[in-house]
């Protein structure tokens, strides 16, 4: 479902991404770990097509990016640090407009629906600007499973959730996964990440350095790995410098 | 509806509702509108014959100071929540964005010249309501809001955003505020036509090329 072949990214003389590869198999959920800076939400802005390759290959759904990137958008469900939601119009008005902005069909059962699943039913006349945190990410998770997209791309998506909400997005995130759709979620709350993803990629100093399936890491075996890979990256980038 | 035209009108209702409520963009950009013409009233006390030729000026500064704070608001409210990057994530020709923010700032900026007019008529005591006149707010609103909408995308990914607008807007929009002016000037003093034709063609041939390179390159600006 997504292929990324060498993939670099540069801003002006800054190397972000350094000839990433990452493959993800259609209902795959992949749960992308590593420390800030590494480069997770510039990888993420470049899957989503906001930000393009410097050089490298990405395709996802078979079509390329970023020539195709229109048709990469329809597939492609995005939760991102900031809601991207307008403060000025309800939950219910901001959907609508995003709805038409995807063309969902029935958009009006859809938008209840939606709402019924993030919880914020009885609150979609209120203005998303008299929201807290939480409930607008609600929203925007709302927002990003709309249009039912094949692909989604989750940008630390538990930041500023209470427990409730934390609950009710692995919901829908399992539901997801059930339905056999692909899911690329960074994180920095392993436990969660390792009760929801079927793999695990550590990400750091621009490079995957690491993967393993679920299915091979012993019980809560999940920090122990995540903290072995960023040794073994330490260790490599120490032995460069030496060298 | 083609998706284009959808994507286009979704874009509009959502300004247009979204200010409905707030009413912060009209607000800013009336109250700025209203003080500069009162305060042009006070400064400069003018006889009748004089009042004519200053009109248009005034009009036009008027219009373009106040735009420049509207196509601020407008797109700094996309940046502020990160809604830019929601309407670039939509499966639409990007260029539906760009007519759909434009047509809301240009319908602001009508909206602002309809309260501004009557009240300039009362305090000048000059008859403002002449056809001419309001197609040539119309084609330069038209102009004004194609251009600074482009150069406002551009600006509000800066930190100076609120400094930078202006600065890149005002050399562009010298061809359409001098065509405005003069046009307006001459329906304003009964001019004949031949001497207020070629401003208003000026006007026309600017608003078509302008819009036109908006169009083509709006991707390219709002990209990363």
């Amino acid at each position: 479902m997504i292929i990324v072949h060498r993939l670099v990214k540069r801003f002006g003389l800054k190397v972000i991404l350094r000839n990433l590869d990452f493959q993800v198999a259609a209902g795959e959920f992949v749960a992308l770990l590593g420390p800030n800076g590494a480069g997770k939400t510039t990888f993420l802005r470049i899957l989503s097509s906001l930000s393009q390759p410097t050089l490298g290959q990405v395709r996802i759904a078979g079509y390329g990016l970023p020539g195709e990137s229109a048709a990469v958008r329809r597939k492609l469900g995005v939760v991102s640090h900031m809601p991207l939601l307008y403060g000025d119009l309800t939950a219910e008005e901001n959907l609508r407009f995003y709805g038409r902005m995807y063309n969902v069909p029935a958009i009006k059962e859809r938008i209840e629906q939606v709402l019924e699943i993030v919880g914020l039913a009885k609150r979609q006349r209120d203005l998303v600007r008299t929201f807290s945190r939480g409930m607008q990410q609600r929203l925007a998770i709302g927002r990003a499973i709309l249009h039912d997209p094949e692909v989604l791309l989750l940008d630390e998506p538990h930041t500023g959730l209470d427990q409730d909400a934390c609950n009710m997005l692995d919901d829908v995130l399992r539901q997801e996964a059930l339905r056999k759709r692909t899911v690329v979620m960074t994180s920095h709350d392993l436990s969660r990440a390792a009760d929801l993803a079927s793999r695990f990629d550590i990400l750091t100093r621009g490079a995957i350095q690491a993967s393993a399936q679920s299915a091979d890491l012993p019980q809560d075996g999940l920090l122990a790995f995540y903290r072995h890979s960023l040794e073994e990256s330490d260790l490599q980038r120490s032995v460069q410098v030496q060298a | 509806m083609t998706p284009f035209i959808n994507a286009m009108s979704a874009v509009v209702w959502k300004d247009l509702a979204a200010e409905w409520r707030s009413r912060e963009l009209i607000s800013a950009m009336l109250v700025f509108a209203l003080l500069v013409i009162f305060i042009f009233n006070f400064a400069l006390e003018l006889n009748p014959a004089q009042r004519s030729g200053i009109t248009s000026g005034v009009l036009w500064v008027t219009f373009v100071f106040a735009g420049t704070l509207g196509l601020n608001r407008s797109l700094a409210v996309e940046k502020d929540r990160g809604c830019l990057d929601g309407l670039l994530l939509a499966p639409v020709d990007r260029t539906a964005i760009y007519f759909g923010k434009a047509l809301a700032n240009f319908v602001f900026m009508l909206l602002v010249a309809a309260i501004v007019l009557p009240v300039y008529s009362i305090l000048y005591n000059t008859n403002l309501f002449h056809p001419g006149l309001i197609l040539v707010i119309l084609l330069g609103s038209e102009g004004y809001a194609a251009v600074g909408t482009l150069l406002a995308a551009m600006s509000v990914q800066t930190r100076t955003r609120d400094i930078l607008l202006p600065i890149l807007l005002f050399p562009i929009i010298i061809p359409v505020l001098v065509a405005a002016v003069k046009a307006s000037s001459g329906f304003l003093q009964m001019l004949p036509m031949e001497e207020i034709t070629p401003w208003l063609n000026l006007l026309i041939v600017y608003d078509v090329v302008f819009t036109a390179v908006s169009f083509m390159v709006f991707e390219f600006v709002v990209e990363e």
